[in-house]
């Protein structure tokens, strides 16, 4: 349904995202792994629209979205959630989660029917008339994850929902990730709480230095040597080897 | 037709009163570099920094130029002053409620001088006010000669003060990475008062060289900070070199387009540039960081 | 909207109407219409800066634009002065929509967006005290001819009824806004904009609806203005002062509420009238106090005065559900 073909990203000098591609079929979770400064976060921001790759297309469900604005693309089907949360601080929980259930409801009634809906799935369902300003980390992370599924995308992308929650809070909302994806969205997730990736997603991409290194399965992936190189520095992977044997 | 006399006596003519708005435009850039913040004020503490010359003179006796060694020190203790106990403390660290909280400051500022000064204007006489130099064919007046002269000097002083100084080393690192300035020990919010009171100093400054040659009255500020906000967006926010150039260009263009398009018409010209700087390179002409 | 939203608006403006059966005074019923006036024009200011969160400060640009366009419709070309309401309207709608185009295209927020505003107004004033169209320095008078048809009433009573019928369409108006979906989209870009993106909200497009009514708005109030005094210049029109008082009156009433720009234009012109019994006649009295309210609001009432009201009235409340718990607590 997505199709990512050899899309760059060139800040002046730097080359953020370098000749990265990734198709995405219907259905199931996608991880996209890599070193802090890969690239992962403007590869989601070139999809998401926000900002416009140097070269290469984009593709959603077989139209070419390279030149959409981002409201176009939340229209066609394609959500977000922000690494760094941002919630509308001054409305209230409900308020916030209904911007986004505007985008197909535009009665006042059937938005806030549709927010308080999705409120109850992602578990603050308790929360709704509180203000956004006042909520913990970990409910600004639920908070932003309702905002995007409250525009009913049929891609969800989801920028490090779990960095900064604690392994109890991690685990309570992993089982919502999932109910999402048995809803039939298709989900793609930057992450680096490993522990995570490897248990919900079926296929990861690793970006490392603007490039698509490896692609495959969780536990194929973490095994390869490039991957290891990527985030433990060059000959690691030879080291551990070595380790390996010697202490085997 | 004009004669190309006439045209390049109105363009020197530009020049040397865009020096008087660059020296306005400096103080209004380092605010705003340091600061990042639009200070409204600055129109109405030009009006205050003139009325002080002009009471200088009417009272004391005291020449203009004169003048501007005591109020250089007055206006940095205002302005410091300011900074420190109004506009900081009142504003929260929000860019709008700065924008508002020097709004309310200029409104304040200007009508208590109208309260005080009623609107008369007021305009003080000098041996030199109408002296000319001749320059070749070209008649300069000399007080407005000596304004450029000082401004370009003003601008090398205060280029020096943030690059050679402590205070300024310390100014210019809290202009580049507050928290970071914080963290080593820098009081920041001294640093922003005293920012503030150099901004306001240069007030001091052009208002001397202001005076021979001009008028003053209680709105007067209003006039000028809308050409420094000009100079400022065209010098490039925060650059001093961008502003002294700005500032000459601006006095030039007004000084052109009062020629050609008459009294009531000439300030357009600054306008229309203005906002199409805005819309089409907010970060100016000269360069200046993004 | 529910029947519970209107209650409050149709309240406050049933008190309000009933208010010239009781004052005659030609002195007072022209300030309650020039403050009507001001409240009008601030409740446009506030649909772009409270609810969008774009400060304009040239809201002059649309005040003059209403006053001028019905002045200069009536007196070159004979055009009846209602519909000469109804065209200020759609000219200073026009306008907004034209400099919000070229400034939000352009990215420009905040205080660039001031300054931009700002200077948009200025251009209007030289250029209306320059050309001869616009009467130049000396200004437009509009015939006296007292007719209803003519939108002049030889009773000022019915002039304060005509603008605070108008004031409470735009209260309707904002409270409508406030419970839609365009409404909770203006109000996400303010807070976010690139969050409100990601929603799907077309920013551009929000902001442009914004820009226009809220220039409509002013613009009527400008109308109402020249039609009021009968005379404009350019000076009055598309002076700085209209446009700090649009913006102070939603500041120090409640900015980005329905009543704030109602509330805070009563408050402002009220004090400005005390200040000017107690201090006589010192000139800019009024606008110091103006300035000195505006800094203290911001530092001390981000809200402004409603927003006062309701934290106290939290403040009263929290008390009473509060009280009891302490206590045991203390009693442990």
């Amino acid at each position: 349904m997505l199709a990512v073909e050899g899309v760059s990203k060139r800040f002046g000098g730097l080359m953020a995202v370098n000749n990265a591609s990734l198709s995405l079929q219907p259905g199931g979770i996608v991880g996209l792994i890599g070193p802090n400064g890969a690239g992962k976060t403007t590869l989601f921001s070139m999809i998401s629209g926000f900002v416009a790759p140097s070269d290469g297309r984009i593709r959603f469900e077989g139209t070419d979205i390279t030149g959409e604005e981002p409201h176009r693309r939340a229209e066609l089907g394609i959500g977000r959630t922000f690494q760094i949360v941002q919630p509308f601080a001054g409305l209230t929980v409900c308020e916030n989660i209904a911007v986004g259930a505007y985008l197909r409801h535009a009665k006042r009634a059937d938005a806030t029917a549709k927010a308080r809906e999705v409120a109850r799935r992602v578990g603050l369902g308790t929360e709704l008339d509180r203000p956004a300003g006042g909520l913990t980390v970990a409910g600004r992370k639920r908070l932003e994850l309702a905002r995007a599924l409250a525009t009913e995308p049929t891609l969800l992308l989801l920028d490090e929902v779990l960095a900064g929650l604690n392994p109890s809070e991690i685990r309570d909302i992993l089982p919502v990730i999932r109910g999402i994806r048995d809803e039939g969205v298709t989900i793609l997730m930057i992450e680096h709480v490993m522990q995570a990736v490897m248990n919900l997603c079926e296929r990861v991409y690793v970006l490392a230095q603007g490039r698509m290194i490896a692609e495959g399965p969780p536990a194929v992936v973490c095994a390869d040597a490039r991957v290891i190189e990527a985030y433990l520095g060059h000959g690691a992977a030879a080291r551990l080897k070595a380790e390996g044997a010697a202490h085997g | 037709m004009y004669s190309p006399q006439i045209i390049l006596e109105a363009a020197l003519n530009g020049l040397m009163t865009g020096a008087v708005y660059a020296l306005i435009a400096l103080g209004l850039t380092l605010i705003y570099g340091v600061l990042h913040i639009i200070n409204f004020a600055h129109g109405a503490l030009l009006t205050c920094a003139m009325f002080a010359v002009w009471i200088a003179w009417a009272w004391l006796g005291m020449d203009p130029y004169l003048a501007i060694l005591p109020l250089v020190p007055l206006m940095f203790v205002l302005g410091y002053g300011l900074q420190r106990f109004v506009i900081g403390p009142a504003s929260h660290g929000d860019d709008g409620n700065i924008l508002l909280v020097t709004l309310g400051l200029s409104i304040v500022l200007e009508n208590v001088l109208l309260a005080v000064f009623q609107s008369d204007t007021r305009t003080l006489d000098t041996d030199y006010s109408f002296q000319v130099v001749a320059l070749g064919p070209l008649l300069l007046s000399y007080p407005r000669l000596i304004g450029l002269g000082v401004a370009v000097v003003v601008t090398g002083l205060l280029w020096l003060v943030l690059n050679r100084t402590d205070t300024g080393k310390a100014i210019r690192a809290v202009a580049k990475e507050k928290l970071g300035a914080n963290l080593v020990g820098i009081d920041v919010p001294h640093v922003y008062a005293v920012t503030f009171g150099l901004g306001c100093a240069c007030l001091a400054v052009a208002a001397g060289l202001l005076m021979p040659t001009f008028y003053v009255n209680p709105r007067i500020g209003g006039a000028f900070v809308l050409v420094a906000f000009t100079v400022v967006v065209l010098g490039g926010m925060g650059s001093l070199p961008g502003a002294l150039l700005g500032g000459l260009f601006i006095g030039v263009v007004e000084s052109l387009c009062g020629l050609f398009l008459g009294d009531s018409l000439g300030q357009i010209g600054i306008f229309l540039i203005f906002i199409a700087v805005l819309l089409v390179r907010p970060t100016g002409l000269f360069g200046a960081k993004a | 909207m529910t029947v519970r939203d209107l209650i409050p608006i149709a309240v406050l403006i049933l008190l309000a109407a009933l208010l010239p059966l009781v004052v005659t005074s030609s002195p007072v019923l022209n300030f309650l219409v020039f403050m009507l006036i001001v409240a009008l024009g601030a409740q446009g200011w506030n649909i772009l800066g409270g609810f969008g969160g774009q400060f304009s400060f040239g809201h002059a640009a649309f005040f003059g634009t209403g006053a001028y366009v019905t002045a200069i419709l009536q007196t070159r070309y004979g055009i009846n002065a209602w519909a000469g309401l109804v065209l200020a309207t759609a000219a200073g709608a026009a306008v907004g929509w034209v400099i919000g185009f070229l400034s939000f295209r352009s990215g420009l927020r905040g205080s660039y967006f001031a300054l931009v505003t700002l200077a948009f107004a200025e251009v209007f004033r030289i250029l209306a005290n320059a050309a001869s169209f616009t009467g130049g320095a000396a200004g437009l008078l509009i015939k006296l001819d007292v007719r209803p048809a003519n939108l002049q009433f030889d009773d000022r009573a019915v002039f304060y009824w005509l603008v605070l019928a108008l004031v409470a369409a735009v209260l309707l108006l904002t409270r409508w806004i406030q419970r839609s979906r365009f409404g909770a989209q203006l109000v996400a870009v303010r807070e976010n904009e690139d969050a409100a993106k990601a929603l799907g909200v077309n920013s551009l497009k929000v902001k442009l609806r914004a820009i226009a009514l809220s220039g409509g708005v002013t613009a009527l109030s400008g109308c109402l203005y020249a039609q009021y005094f009968l005379y404009i210049d350019a000076n009055i029109a598309y002076g700085s002062w209209i446009s700090v008082e649009l913006l102070l009156a939603p500041i120090i009433g409640g900015v980005g509420t329905v009543f704030g720009p109602v509330v805070g234009a009563l408050t402002l012109h009220g004090l400005g009238e005390l200040a000017k019994q107690f201090a006589g006649r010192i000139p800019g009295i009024d606008l110091i106090v103006f300035g000195g309210v505006l800094v203290l609001a911001v530092a001390f009432a981000r809200g402004g005065i409603l927003g006062l009201l309701e934290r106290l009235r939290d403040r009263g409340r929290g008390m009473v559900t509060r009280g009891p718990k302490e206590v045991s607590h203390a009693g442990r």
